[in-house]
């Protein structure tokens, strides 16, 4: 039987973090305003991590004048299958996932057809600024596609599943996998209907997961039950997570990685105002995590490899229930 | 943890300060708390008209003092082209006193003073001052006569004011004999008279001058009163009727024997006054009096009529503001814009609240509709907003002409609304509905209305306006509790239900 609300005694009692408090006490105190920009903006998130030796999908082309966009399909021409994102673009609005051609047209993930003009349509709108924060001028990104890994076929619908994962102080405190749903239109964002699975963060099991807030057993497209879901190379993509810390300086972040078929796990972007439903999706709270962390001492001259160990040594879950003393 | 108790104590004293401001506002210039309290305002002109000879004028008017029983003063000017003005005191004496150096031919000297009725207390000075003890020296017949009629008065009286009561009934009465008969046929003026006669008793008497305020009276003038001293204090009355007491509508204009009007250079001079009754709203009357002190000049009554209008308007922008505060950050409602609810509750206060609901809707309603238009033509952004600001207006001038010739003039309030604002509005919940479909234009619509509701109510509030009008100050306390929430870390009432499934674990 599913309630309508839940008490406040027992969002307390497990420690979940509102937006109130995230925006106080974590975004402001740990997220110093001059770095937004780093993740607010894909393209430099992109260029910082190929500094950093952060893997991400590499950088097909950039259009950031209106003049570009009318000799744009000579950059497509040897692109079959790629993505187009607004650089400022936030909640994953404006981004356009072309998985192959036909004909002259291009085919989105969803299987439906665009045209040349579209596209180009599409492009002014990046760069009028429709898509980001304020209606800034924007320009737009055309990255590789990820081929992404079989271990989750079957779990995602039309789109590329994501693991998001926050950072905390360099340390990841709580991870998801993001399924695209029907519902969600290929787009990984829980609001939008995508399927959240909260993920055991010492082995990358699958905890518990929901979509639109309710708990589901089977993604709502393809049946597959979720509860077998364990991400391959966990290790790796925590250490991942954990370095984006060291190269933006933000200190509570979102993660969004893919795992590549051959290049692994990869960056895709960040997030300075990481949402809230990956406690929902894990049944648990951040904030014990969180002021765990907060309490530790030398916690800066840790590696990201120790951090992670860390992380997965002491933020571990026992089966999706919340127990007394287990962060 | 030590910077949040310094932040809530700043918070907690800012919240102070404005409170006490407030009462002290409240205490010392009488501006109320409440709205809607008003009190009468007499205004009371006099006019000084005299024929100057061509050499120096000096006009002297006596004045009404700057508290008179039953009345208070609160305003005086004068008008008067070309002379020096000025207002003498002596004693308790005020006179005005205009001068100039050369006059001929007709003159017109105004005076006028606000006064307001106060509720002091109704009787004259206590004490024994300048009054005078009249010892007239009596013809014989005369002084028969007084001594007869003063007999018969004391007679039927026991006191100083039971005597001068008889002794006025006396010399009323119409079946008159011989003695008042010979005691008025010398003194016209009953109240010489009945001084006089009083004079011979040793009951010491004064002249008073006095004016019985009347609405929209012109060319009154003033009526002679006398004041008696019972041995404790002194009594007015009125010579003609005997009544004892001051009437509620009498303002004692001049008292004491010094003429009330002195002209000097001059001739055949007059006074005359002209009043009118006002109404006027406590408040404002509280800021004409104390236009000297610190408070008004803190206020906003200082300026001209048509900023104030404006700043009505400004203050009440924190009320809304916190609404908005409030309704996001404890609840945790969805709006389309931060502020753009604050405007539309602005929109609302001019047009009052249906009409404005109604037209508002409309207007969007019918700009999404061309907007799905316009999303075909490929356009850019910019042109795209400034295409639907055009077509907004186009939409409000059509609403309004018809609104007006269907017979309702509440169509032409339309134009209240920010026309960007709507246009932005227009375009943001376009794109919505094509990212994220129709049900989340409702909820974040839905949830301006809602807040623009909320904030309108609490914006046309009487006790509100006034308040955030009259006393600005209070507007600290409000952005005491705006910073306040803007530290609120707890959960919202929204959380409550997005984080529900967290209870089936």
């Amino acid at each position: 039987m599913s309630k309508r609300w839940v008490s406040l005694r027992r969002l307390r009692q497990l420690g979940m973090l509102g937006m109130n408090c995230r925006n106080v006490d974590f975004i402001n105190r740990y997220n110093d305003r001059k770095l937004f920009p780093l993740v607010d903006n894909k393209l430099k998130t992109k260029l910082l991590a190929q500094e950093y030796d952060v893997p991400t999908p590499s950088l097909r082309c950039v259009v950031r004048e209106q003049h570009e966009i009318s000799h744009i399909e000579r950059q497509l021409a040897d692109m079959d299958s790629f993505a187009l994102k607004p650089a400022k673009g936030s909640g994953g609005k404006g981004i356009v996932v072309v998985i192959g051609r036909k004909g002259d047209d291009f085919v989105r993930s969803s299987g439906a057809l665009l045209s040349l003009a579209d596209i180009r349509r599409h492009m002014s709108n990046i760069l009028a600024g429709l898509y980001s924060l304020g209606g800034a001028s924007d320009v737009a990104i055309v990255e590789d596609l990820v081929a992404f890994d079989d271990c989750f076929s079957g779990y995602s619908y039309e789109g590329v599943p994501d693991i998001r994962i926050i950072v905390f102080q360099g340390y990841p405190v709580m991870a998801m996998l993001r399924l695209a749903t029907h519902a969600s239109d290929g787009k990984a964002n829980l609001h939008q209907g995508a399927v959240g699975v909260g993920l055991s963060l010492d082995d990358g099991r699958c905890l518990n997961a929901v979509q639109f807030s309710k708990s589901v057993k089977t993604h709502p497209d393809t049946e597959r039950s979720l509860s077998d879901i364990q991400v391959p190379g966990w290790r790796d993509i925590l250490v991942l997570a954990a370095q984006c810390c060291d190269m933006t300086g933000l200190g509570y972040i979102g993660t969004d990685l893919v795992l590549d078929k051959a290049l692994g796990p990869q960056l895709l972007e960040l997030n300075a105002r990481p949402g809230l439903s990956i406690q929902v999706a894990n049944g648990r709270g951040l904030l014990p995590r969180l002021r765990h962390i907060e309490g530790l001492t030398g916690r800066r001259r840790l590696s990201p490899e120790q951090r992670v160990d860390y992380c997965m040594r002491h933020f571990v879950a026992v089966g999706g229930q919340s127990q007394p003393g287990i962060l | 943890m030590n910077q949040k108790r310094t932040f809530f104590t700043v918070l907690v004293l800012m919240a102070l300060i404005g409170i006490l401001t407030a009462v002290l506002r409240h205490t010392i210039s009488g501006t109320p708390f409440f709205p809607g309290q008003s009190t009468s305002v007499w205004l009371v002109e006099a006019r000084v008209d005299f024929e100057a000879t061509g050499g120096p004028v000096t006009a002297s008017l006596s004045l009404p003092g700057l508290k008179t029983p039953g009345f208070a003063l609160y305003e005086e000017q004068a008008a008067s082209p070309g002379y020096g003005f000025s207002i003498l005191e002596e004693n308790d004496n005020r006179r005005a006193e205009w001068t100039k150096r050369e006059a001929t031919g007709e003159q017109s000297l105004y005076y006028s003073a606000h006064l307001v009725e106060s509720d002091q207390d109704n009787s004259s000075d206590v004490g024994k001052p300048a009054g005078e003890n009249r010892n007239v020296a009596w013809e014989a017949a005369q002084e028969l006569a007084a001594k007869e009629v003063l007999d018969r008065a004391r007679e039927t009286s026991s006191s100083p004011q039971s005597l001068t009561r008889e002794l006025i009934k006396l010399l009323n009465s119409p079946a008159s004999n011989q003695n008042t008969a010979l005691l008025r046929s010398d003194n016209v003026d009953q109240a010489e008279l009945v001084m006089n006669l009083l004079g011979r008793e040793g009951i010491a008497t004064r002249s008073v001058m006095g004016l019985y305020l009347e609405d929209a009276r012109r060319r009154q003038t003033l009526t002679p009163m006398i004041e008696i001293h019972t041995g404790r204090e002194w009594l007015l009355v009125n010579p003609q009727t005997g009544e004892v007491g001051i009437p509620a509508n009498l303002l004692l204009w001049h008292r004491g024997g010094v003429s009330v009007l002195d002209v000097s250079g001059g001739g055949k001079s007059q006074v005359a006054f002209s009043m009118i009754k006002q109404t006027v709203p406590a408040a404002q009357l509280a800021k004409a009096q104390n236009s000297g002190s610190i408070f008004s000049r803190l206020g906003v009554h200082g300026l001209p009529i048509e900023e104030q209008s404006m700043f009505k308007f400004l203050l009440l922008l924190p009320l809304g503001a916190a609404v908005v505060v409030f309704m996001r950050v404890m609840i945790g409602l969805k709006t389309s814009g931060t502020f753009m609810p604050i405007l539309i509750a602005l929109a609302f206060l001019q047009t009052s609240l249906v009409p404005g609901l109604i037209s508002f809707i409309s207007v969007v309603a019918m700009g999404l509709a061309l907007r799905s238009y316009l999303s075909r033509l490929n356009l850019l952004l910019v042109a795209r907003i400034a295409t639907l600001i055009v077509l907004v207006i186009f939409i409000i001038s059509a609403l309004s002409i018809i609104g007006y010739h269907l017979g309702y003039s509440t169509g032409m309030t339309i134009t209240f609304f920010p026309m960007i604002i709507i246009a932005w509005t227009i375009e943001r919940m376009s794109i919505l509905w094509e990212e994220e479909g129709s049900q989340e234009v409702l909820i974040q619509g839905g949830g301006s209305l809602v807040v623009a509701v909320l904030a309108y109510l609490i914006m046309q509030t009487q006790l509100l306006n006034h308040l955030t009008f009259n006393f600005p100050e209070l507007n600290l306390v409000l952005l005491a509790l705006i910073l306040a929430m803007g530290q609120y870390t707890g959960y919202k009432l929204t959380e409550l239900r997005r984080f529900r499934a967290m209870d089936e674990l």
